[in-house]
């Protein structure tokens, strides 16, 4: 716990709910990520992980509570998020380049009806670089795969040179493979980027992030890797194989030679 | 052939095909790819109050259809914005009562209303000089603006969520962008009237969509098809004595259809190919 002193808050959620008409969505959330955190949340469907990270971009108010974000209000703060959506079926028909959908990153923070600067040009490169998808530059959106889709959204996120990155499902509807990737991609850029990320894909989660919490209207977070029981029970009614986690193990049932051997 | 240049309606008819080619193309791309015919299509129709106004103060009645347009375009564009999933309703609800005050003011007023067809039908081979600049004025506006706000355009019809997290003026430029569909509605109705103005505006974009996949190019070449349906709808319904505008729609709807046809077939024989170099 020690590793935190020397660290600055990033994100900091006090005392939030969230409630849409009569239904709370988020109860009573407390969260402060810090620099350099790589953050997985984990938690059932509708169990508000969306919520949150909507709440933190300032698409949605709080009912109570507050968020602040390197010690600025949602609005102003969010200039330092760089926010990766869920991968959401899209008009495949879309006129728009990967270059172009990268450049949306720098729109926020510059004039509007000016020409991008050399500099700005280079940010762009740079961010395309960083994903591996450079030679893919002028490429319809439309034609690219879910995942190289994904790392093209990852370096939309980057070109703000932002502080934290925020990622909803950045697996969701990728192969495990392609997943891998992205993680490992992650992975890197969490060098020097803070990461807070939700996801209901525990497994792959837990492999590569610092810490876990879990989210299922309340927040259930140590700032530590460790799953505890009681955090898996507040979360699923059913039982999850915990045993499995991080340890090989069988999942095919044993061949009939060895059933024989047994024997 | 040529013959037909000789005349001075004709002239102006032509130079008004192309105005309203390069608004069409360019909101007609924005169009289709923000979904928003249906919304066009109310704007179109509530639009009719305006005119129905101009007649009733006696003032020229595209002056009241811009006006009434750019309100439309408006309230619609914000019921479009924060109703969500049942805007279409409250959108359908303007369509009908613009287009009955539209009716209601003509019966108010007193004169004579030949020329109330023209708005409903098109009366591109009846439009005076007047019209011609205000169209040029609009169209001015209309590639002033495109191409200030480019980038942000396309970044609020493709992701609109994202561009509002990096703080793009998402609802100041989208209800910009539908006040533009409502100038380009008034111009593209005297063209074709009010009731075929959807077609222009969503036909060559979509054919060039087929085509293209970059917008710039959407754009230029929905601009160029929009003057190629128009001069030939124009020399067709000049040979074969029809009207005008439905004989515009009618070949820009048959190069739809075709392109589109046009285009599977493609699409089917590059993927045989494709299984075929695979199997072998």
């Amino acid at each position: 716990m020690d590793k935190q002193i020397d660290k600055q808050p990033v994100i900091e959620i006090k005392n939030v709910w969230v409630s849409y008409d009569t239904q709370t969505v988020l109860e009573d959330i407390n969260l402060t990520v810090y620099e350099s955190d790589f953050i997985g949340l984990i938690g059932p469907n509708g169990g508000g992980k969306t919520t949150l990270l909507k709440a933190l971009l300032g698409l949605l108010e709080p009912s109570s509570g507050s968020i602040r974000i390197m010690g600025k209000s949602v609005a102003e703060g969010r200039c330092h998020i760089g926010y990766v959506p869920q991968y959401i079926e899209f008009d495949r028909q879309f006129p728009i380049r990967v270059w172009e959908v990268v450049q949306m990153g720098l729109l926020g923070c510059r004039k509007p009806f000016t020409r991008l600067s050399t500099a700005e040009r280079e940010v762009i490169d740079y961010a395309l670089e960083q994903v591996d998808m450079a030679g893919l530059s002028q490429r319809p959106i439309g034609e690219l795969s879910g995942g190289q889709r994904q790392r093209v959204y990852i370096a939309r996120a980057l070109t703000s040179n932002p502080q934290i990155l925020l990622l909803d499902e950045p697996t969701a509807s990728v192969d495990p493979q392609v997943a891998g990737i992205i993680y490992d991609l992650l992975k890197r850029i969490n060098q020097s980027v803070t990461i807070l990320m939700v996801s209901h894909d525990m497994n792959a989660v837990s492999s590569y992030v610092k810490t876990i919490g879990c989210l299922n209207r309340r927040m259930h977070y140590h700032g530590s890797k460790e799953v505890t029981q009681e955090m898996m029970n507040a979360i699923y009614e059913c039982p999850i194989d915990l045993i499995a986690h991080g340890l090989p193990h069988r999942v095919l049932s044993p061949h009939e030679s060895e059933g024989e051997n047994h024997a | 052939m040529l013959e037909i240049f000789q005349y001075g309606f004709m002239r102006n008819a032509l130079a008004a095909g192309v105005l309203v080619s390069f608004a069409c193309g360019i909101i007609g791309t924005y169009v289709v790819i923000n979904r928003i015919v249906f919304l066009s299509g109310g704007i179109a129709h509530a639009a009719y109050g305006g005119i129905g106004l101009g007649y009733f103060l006696g003032i020229n009645p595209i002056i009241g259809a811009i006006v009434f347009s750019l309100g439309a375009s408006l309230g619609m564009g914000m019921v479009h914005r924060k109703t969500g999933e049942r805007s279409d309703t409250i959108i359908g609800v303007m369509w009908a009562i613009g287009m009955a005050i539209g009716i209601i003011f003509l019966d108010m007023s007193p004169g004579y209303k030949a020329d109330l067809m023209s708005y409903l039908f098109g009366s591109i081979l009846a439009v005076p000089t007047s019209d011609l600049i205000i169209m040029l004025v609009l169209n001015v506006v209309i590639l002033v603006l495109v191409a200030l706000y480019y980038k942000e355009l396309q970044a609020i019809s493709f992701d609109e969520t994202f561009a509002f997290v990096v703080n793009v003026p998402v609802n100041r430029l989208y209800l910009m962008l539908v006040c533009l569909v409502g100038l380009t509605v008034v111009m593209t109705m005297r063209i074709v009237g009010l009731i075929m103005v959807i077609a222009l505006l969503t036909m060559p974009p979509a054919i060039a969509g087929l085509f293209v996949k970059d917008m710039k190019r959407m754009m230029g070449l929905s601009i160029l098809l929009s003057i190629l349906f128009t001069f030939v709808g124009l020399l067709l319904s000049y040979y074969l004595n029809l009207t005008s505008g439905a004989t515009i729609i009618l070949v820009a709807g048959v190069s739809y259809f075709i392109s589109f046809m046009g285009k599977n077939q493609l699409r089917n024989r590059k993927k045989k190919t494709e299984t075929n170099t695979v199997e072998a």
